[in-house]
């Protein structure tokens, strides 16, 4: 056992938090291990098939492939590292604005620095471990394939955790800077969702204009791109060079990646714990609304309810920013909508699965946070007011939400065909009952601000909201064919909820 | 003469399990007008009993009526005339004291001018005119639980229920709480308190509750509780310590 306030004793204090951080998110506060042990193994054996599946062609790939291979993997390695860039962001605004042991720290006797050094090593070491986590299967079936040479992606993929908790100790820092403690943790959440999404969206809106489709592929492969990019020997290619097997180019891009974040660290956490101390000092920050007149409209009990819900998220711009993070990916198939009346072809129909998709993932999040999320529950259960009748006005309110974000996508593709608009609006609406449906069965009283973490209460109520949507759409998409063989998939997505009815706690 | 006084809350062989009782055949009756303190030791089923009291929890036995209303069978006529205020204020960050008041105005359907005058008297009474148009989210212990109070206020109910209503509060806001309680009553309202402050209860309540495992262990006014112990001119305290002794070596 290592003395006290060393390094080390430090980094195993942290390790402790982090281990139990994690454990704790799998298995919904340690309530249900043995479920999450089942549940993991059964997410090792799917995650390896579908590697199997996907990645299986590659593993002969050798390390003096052409440059459309290095574009390929360097394209996916940057897509992956924009998700750890973004994760890592979120962990770094987390430990700024959560105050948690913040006192205990910077009133011991022991060097705050030393403290924040470990803690910003524990976010990287958090970002590997998931990314390592999330790689392995693909790693492993390309070693399993094509050699052990493949195993070097694993320390390139700790090598990218590594840049990218640099990168997003910089960008928080250089953020907090320059607008401020108060701004800074919604802007940050905002840019971490944005980044995470970001170069997604940006490949397919490229692929859009290029080719008339959404696919990544096309535009990584496109005679334009492979004309701009640098050749096969440049140092660009050095971390796609390492993923194959080239021992030089990843002990040079393991050194890179430690020696950015050796440099953040340094930088960083001597200040830390200042700027900590400044960003937990603003939740004592004071809005005034600008409404100074005392005038009370009248209002029936749903009413007030539902303007009340609407009222808490048009004023809480991160749940917004949260919750409307899936419009974001509304963006390629709003300019495909573009592209497609530009040229009268009628592609429109690719739009349909998307947006009912997304409307059923928004809804999900909204009726968690209107239903589940209730900040003031005793005030309204000792309303007098029914149950049925708050629950009712709960829905309304994610109704509304839904239809005003929703409503005028429909309206415009109906300009182009109105049964095309009357499918997308009947798979927008039954998503969202599904969704909202869900969460009605597993509803728990949670408080709003404990959003993120929606999904651990319950990992039934979260696949069940995903697969839902997905069926909506999949059912939406056969439907706009149009084809009778939507019923399939609205069997399936009907079966879905039947099932979420059958387990649903009986409490809820 | 109580036995004249309307009963304002009666309960009858109320009953609430968690693996063990936590309220055990509980016998309660407050009048209208009376400043009621319900005493106990941690875990002796105080706010359990609240709670069913306001329909937060289902009893598993028993009855309770409000001004003669069946709180069971007819909920919402019975918490149209009740508020209840926790220890720990829920009320929304993001809304101002004046849109928390509207929103409750709402929920109780109480009409809008005649609400809107009772919040602006009930901000002025609280002190809370300087933060009247601010956001929640920043404000102290204390002035979220003078936003909740006077939430429970707003809608000028016939029984007030607090459960630990002063927990946390400096001497100032305690004082204006414990106020703003004594008008209650003075105008014939009917206010129940758990606390563990047993000055507050020795110096507000008419009538003082002791509870134990779930069960009403004595009941009466400081005097009669003194008398019940033989206490002679003892403190609550001495008096309530000696009354829980007397139920713990039982």
């Amino acid at each position: 056992m290592s003395a006290p306030a060393t390094l080390t004793w430090l980094a195993g204090h942290e390790l402790r938090l982090g281990w139990r951080d994690l454990t704790s998110l799998m298995t919904a506060g340690g309530r249900r291990q043995r479920n999450a042990i089942l549940a993991f193994i059964v997410f090792v054996i799917a995650m390896h098939a579908f590697a199997q599946w996907v990645v299986r062609g590659y593993a002969s790939l050798d390390v003096d492939a052409d440059t459309v291979t290095f574009v390929t993997i360097t394209s996916t390695l940057l897509l992956s590292w924009a998700l750890l860039l973004s994760q890592a962001m979120e962990s770094v605004t987390r430990i700024f604005y959560s105050r948690s042991d913040l006192d205990l720290i910077l009133t011991s006797p022991v060097s705050a620095r030393k403290v924040f050094a470990v803690r910003m090593a524990r976010i990287a070491a958090g970002a590997a471990m998931i990314a390592l986590l999330l790689a392995s299967p693909f790693i492993n079936v390309l070693a399993w394939h094509g050699g052990v040479r493949w195993l070097a992606a694993y320390g390139v993929v700790a090598a990218m955790a590594a840049a990218a908790t640099a990168f997003a100790l910089t960008l928080t820092i250089a953020l907090f800077r320059l607008i401020g403690a108060r701004r800074t943790r919604l802007i940050a959440q905002i840019l971490a969702a944005v980044i995470g999404a970001g170069f997604v969206i940006g490949l397919q809106i490229l692929a859009i204009f290029s080719g008339g489709t959404l696919s990544r592929i096309a535009a990584l492969h496109s005679p334009w791109l492979l004309a701009h990019v640098p050749d096969a020997g440049s140092v660009a290619w050095l971390p796609a060079r390492a993923i194959l097997g080239d021992g030089v180019a990843l002990i040079a891009v393991a050194l890179a990646a430690l020696v950015i974040l050796g440099i953040a660290i340094i930088l960083f956490s001597a200040r830390f714990g200042e700027h900590a101390l400044a960003a937990a000092g603003v939740s004592a920050a004071t809005v005034r609304q600008r409404r100074r007149s005392l005038h009370f409209r009248p209002r029936s009990p749903a009413s007030a309810l539902r303007r009340k819900e609407w009222l808490l998220l048009w004023r809480d711009p991160w749940l917004v920013s949260q919750t409307l993070m899936q419009i974001l990916y509304l963006l390629p198939p709003a300019i495909l909508l573009y592209v497609t009346f530009r040229h009268g072809t009628n592609a429109f129909v690719v739009l349909i699965p998307v947006v009912v998709m997304a409307a059923g993932q928004l809804a999900g999040g909204l009726a968690w946070l209107s239903i589940s999320g209730e900040d003031a529950p005793d005030l309204v259960a000792t309303a007098p007011v029914s149950p049925a009748r708050v629950l009712t006005a709960k829905i309304e309110a994610v109704l509304g939400g839904v239809a005003l974000v929703f409503a005028p996508l429909t309206v415009l593709l109906a300009f182009e065909s109105v049964y095309a608009a009357l499918v997308m609006a009947l798979g927008i609406v039954a998503a969202t009952a599904a969704a909202t449906f869900i969460q009605i069965c597993f509803r728990a009283q949670a408080r709003r601000s404990q959003f993120r973490r929606r999904h651990t209460s319950s990992r039934i109520a979260t696949f069940a909201e995903a697969f839902s949507s997905v069926a909506w759409a999949a059912t939406a998409a056969v439907a706009a064919g149009p084809s009778w063989l939507a019923v399939i998939p609205m069997a399936i997505a009907l079966l879905i909820l039947l099932g979420i009815w059958v387990v649903r706690p009986r409490s809820a | 003469m109580q036995a004249s006084r309307p009963v304002s809350l009666a309960t009858r062989g109320l009953r609430k399990d968690f693996e063990r009782p936590a309220v055990d055949g509980l016998d309660l009756t407050i009048y209208g007008g009376e400043f009621y303190c319900l005493l106990g030791p941690n875990g002796a089923g105080k706010t359990t009993t609240l709670r069913m009291v306001v329909g937060l929890l289902k009893p598993d036995a028993g009855s309770i009526a409000i001004d003669g209303i069946d709180a069971l069978k007819r909920p919402e006529e019975a918490k149209q005339v009740t508020a209840w205020l926790s220890d720990e204020p829920m009320i929304y960050d993001k809304l101002t004291p004046y849109e928390y008041l509207e929103f409750v105005a709402g929920l109780w359907r109480i009409d809008a001018a005649t609400a809107q005058a009772r919040a602006r008297e009930l901000i002025g009474w609280l002190g809370l005119e300087e933060q009247a148009h601010t956001r929640c989210e920043g404000f102290s212990k204390g002035m979220r639980q003078k936003v909740a109070l006077a939430g429970a206020l707003v809608h000028d109910p016939r029984l007030i229920i607090l459960d630990e209503p002063l927990t946390g509060l400096d001497a100032g806001s305690a004082r204006l709480v414990k106020n703003v309680l004594r008008e209650r009553v003075a105008r014939g309202g009917t206010v129940i308190m758990t606390t563990h402050i047993l000055e507050v209860a020795e110096r507000m309540a008419d009538r003082i509750g002791v509870i134990a495992h779930g069960r009403l262990i004595a009941e009466g006014t400081l005097e009669e509780l003194r008398v019940k112990t033989g206490a002679g001119v003892a403190s609550l305290e001495d008096t309530f310590l000696a009354l829980v002794a007397d139920v713990a070596a039982a």
